[in-house]
């Protein structure tokens, strides 16, 4: 910056700017289509999922308290943990590939804040009308329809944010009964605390907050960046084919006079959710949501033009103008092909790891304090705790087993039962005559095994290492 | 810590906390707005490398009003939390109140659960399986590091799961064991008998559970303890509940019944110590855990 002796004046500047209001007008399109058909999708699955039921129980439940996880068959306990890091490696593979091939895909279509921002923005086009009405509507003076436009629209938004919380805390606590609590307003502390806070988040991140959340609070937004490469597809204006870009009437050959095919109607940026103008070319506010494709394609219909001056394509495909073939087969790269076969790796294995998870789990502890002792007969005594825990939905036996040494046994009874979906601590002491077995002082390694026995109890086993102490 | 007792200390934390609060304040109010040169407003002004400028990308002015609500925050905070020095601030609020809240609040969930308990007798619980279950876990966590999880005891720390009782095994003895503790103390008597009618009383001692010993040695240790075991052990040698004194009759041994370890105890003494569990427990806990421990033995 080389501003010399040439300082003329001097200026106060702000370093925070005054937030200007977004008014998105609605679009139309193939991509809008998309983004619906996902809103439908997620919130169907949202909504709808917390009430599903399953064997007689919430489908669904993430009972923190008790520590377990209840999805559909599957009970998940806190030594599952390994799946929920397994899931969100998955989950960040998949954004990583997804970013890769098509830029913020997750943003423009999946993103809660997008979709929460699309739902709330139908609502407030249907009580308030589209972007030039409601720009008018906020500047208008204060009149009876201005306040009850406002009511009504925020009275709409709290009722879905609201349901929103409730569909949330009942993930959590089972919904029905959450239900008549809210009902009979005998929700506990905690829960009402979820709802109102889930919902005032909802209320004020899709109603208030919207590109503020992309732009200056998601560390999402930020760092999906640095996944993008020239192969990337991103949401491109075409300068060549646009520019010069000007108004024009509809019936002149507009070429002839050195105009481009913008017609500078300024659609694709009333439809941005953000506020930018895509035609400066790709910006960090961008999400991805391809509505201005959407504005321009209708535009482009009007005017006689071919679609595709605002569209998806890459970074190199501007550049050498490749053809749509030559620009997807691109999207098979070294960089995409490997996050593809590490995902399916992953994929794969966390399904097999699913598929064979044994419903039965074992800790054996041994006793520390009370190394070994002495019992009557000569024989070395060892004391052991083992926690059984039985994942299953139904009561079940087990009995257990012990290898390792010659004729080591277990003293006492060595079958246990473990009620549906809980956890039993046997204390179990293990003998060995070690004169006669001729051991000399010292650990040995032995393995306990637990088996569950009786009716449908299948091939359920688990084993488990210890060591026994001979002194 | 002389420096601590005087009160100047929480003077000078006091003002250097709310200085610093003040100060973040004032700081934020210079750095919201800057002069710049005409012209030149489209960049922060900070140049790297020659000629790398940065543009100014304001942050929104909500942002900044969160720095301020910070502020205000811990503003509020001090006044009503302790923080500044040995303010003790407006809610009263302190650690261990905040512990003596808990414990009460644990006491009201979970004390119904064990007062159910406390109407039966200990003898009626250690039949009933979901007292068990819960004397068991508190067994688990309070005891088995001593006695085993299995009751079972080790060396020094005895077995809970046959029917040799050094104080007794009543339902109500073994509670009060609980409850106030045991103190067992053997004196060392090896200053008193000298090495060789240490070993005398041991053979003697060996002898009276039917094991191997030297005959003479066993006449002579039989006068010893005549004199001066019999006080605790009892003409039979079967022991004093009232005491602790074990029985020394039978094959049961706390320490070992070796010829080494009978002599170490005679020699050195042993002091047992049952720590008393009245106050971290409870009666209620301690009704529970004295039902699993009396089932342990009547199974």
């Amino acid at each position: 910056m080389n501003i010399g002796n040439h300082v003329v004046e001097s200026a106060e500047q702000s370093l925070y700017e005054v937030r200007q209001k977004v008014y998105p007008r609605a679009v139309r399109g193939w991509f809008a289509a998309w983004r619906w058909a996902l809103v439908w999708a997620t919130q169907l699955v949202f909504y709808g999922g917390a009430w599903l039921t399953w064997n007689g129980r919430q489908a669904l439940l993430f009972e923190i308290a008790q520590r377990k996880f209840y999805i559909f068959g599957l009970v998940f306990w806190p030594q599952d943990i390994i799946y929920l890091t397994v899931l969100l490696v998955i989950a960040a593979l998949s954004l990583f590939l997804f970013t890769a091939i098509a830029g913020r895909l997750w943003c423009g279509y999946a993103c809660p804040q997008t979709v929460y921002t699309e739902i709330f923005l139908w609502v407030e086009k249907l009580i308030e009308g589209d972007r030039t009405k409601r720009i008018r509507l906020d500047r208008s003076a204060l009149s009876l329809e201005k306040v009850l436009r406002k009511s009504a629209k925020h009275a709409v938004w709290i009722a879905l944010a609201l349901w929103t919380g409730f569909t949330f805390v009942g993930y959590f606590t089972p919904i029905r009964d959450l239900w008549r609590e809210v009902w009979s307003a005998s929700t506990g502390p905690w829960a009402t605390f979820w709802i109102l806070f889930y919902g005032f988040a909802t209320y004020g991140n899709a109603g208030w907050m919207r590109e503020q959340v992309c732009k200056y609070m998601c560390p999402y937004a930020r760092f999906q960046s640095a996944m993008f490469d020239r192969d990337t597809l991103i949401i491109t204006y075409d300068p060549e084919r646009g520019e010069p870009r000007g108004p024009r009437a509809r019936n002149i050959d507009f070429r002839a006079r050195g105009l481009g095919d913008c017609v500078d109607c300024g659609i694709c940026v009333q439809v941005c959710p953000t506020g930018i103008d895509i035609r400066k070319g790709l910006q960090y506010e961008c999400i991805g949501c391809a509505a201005c494709i959407d504005g321009c394609n209708q535009v482009m219909d009007k005017m006689g033009t071919p679609h595709g001056l605002i569209r998806y394509s890459t970074e190199h495909a501007l550049e050498n103008k490749l053809d749509r073939a030559q620009m997807f087969r691109r999207v098979f790269r070294p960089r995409s092909l490997i996050y593809m076969a590490i995902l399916a790796g992953i994929v794969v294995a966390a399904g097999v790891s699913l598929a064979l998870r044994v419903p039965l789990k074992v800790d054996v502890i041994r006793d520390r304090a009370a190394i070994a002792r002495e019992v009557a007969g000569g024989e070395i005594e060892n004391v052991y705790r083992l926690q059984i825990i039985n994942t299953t939905e139904q009561s079940q036996h087990y009995e257990i087993s012990v290898s390792g040494l010659h004729e080591i046994h277990i003293a006492g009874p060595a079958e246990v039962e473990v009620g549906p979906a809980s956890s039993r601590v046997l204390p179990l002491e293990l003998r060995v005559h070690a004169e006669r077995e001729h051991l000399t002082p010292g650990a040995y390694r032995i393995e306990f095994e637990v088996r569950a026995i009786g009716e449908g109890a299948g091939k359920v086993k688990v084993e488990e290492k210890s060591v026994f102490i001979v002194r | 810590m002389s420096q601590f007792s005087s009160s100047f200390w929480d003077f000078y934390i006091a003002v250097i906390t709310l200085v610093s609060v003040v100060a973040c304040g004032v700081f934020l109010k210079m750095q919201s707005v800057r002069k710049v040169a005409g012209g030149t407003t489209e960049t922060t002004g900070h140049t790297w490398d020659e000629d790398l400028g940065e543009y100014n990308n304001p942050l929104p002015r909500w942002w900044m009003w969160l720095f301020y609500i910070t502020i205000v925050f811990s503003l509020v905070y001090l006044v009503l939390y302790p923080g500044l020095g040995s303010w003790k601030g407006l809610l009263g609020w302190s650690e261990v109140g905040q512990l003596k809240q808990e414990n009460a609040r644990a006491e009201a969930l979970y004390g119904p659960i064990y007062d159910k308990f406390a109407a039966q007798d200990v003898v009626a619980l250690a039949k009933s399986p979901d007292a068990l279950a819960i004397g068991q876990k508190l067994f688990l966590n309070n005891c088995a590091q001593c006695h085993a999880s299995d009751g079972g005891g080790s060396r020094g720390f005895p077995n809970l799961t046959d029917n040799d009782w050094l104080y007794g095994g009543a339902p109500t003895t073994i509670e009060q064991t609980i409850t106030n503790g045991r103190n067992g103390v053997m004196p060392p008597w090896g200053p008193v008998l000298g090495a060789e009618g240490v070993k005398d009383v041991a053979h003697y001692v060996m002898s009276l559970s039917g094991g191997a010993a030297d005959s003479i040695r066993v006449a002579r240790g039989r006068e010893t303890y005549a004199k001066i075991c019999i006080a605790c052990h009892g003409p039979e040698a079967k022991g004093n509940p009232a005491l602790g004194a074990p029985n020394l009759g039978d094959k049961t041994w706390l320490y070992g019944g070796g010829e080494p370890t009978i002599v170490e105890t005679v020699t050195k003494g042993r002091n047992g110590h049952m720590p008393a569990w009245k106050d971290i427990l409870g009666p209620a806990k301690i009704h529970l855990l004295a039902a699993y421990v009396y089932s342990l033995s009547h199974r």
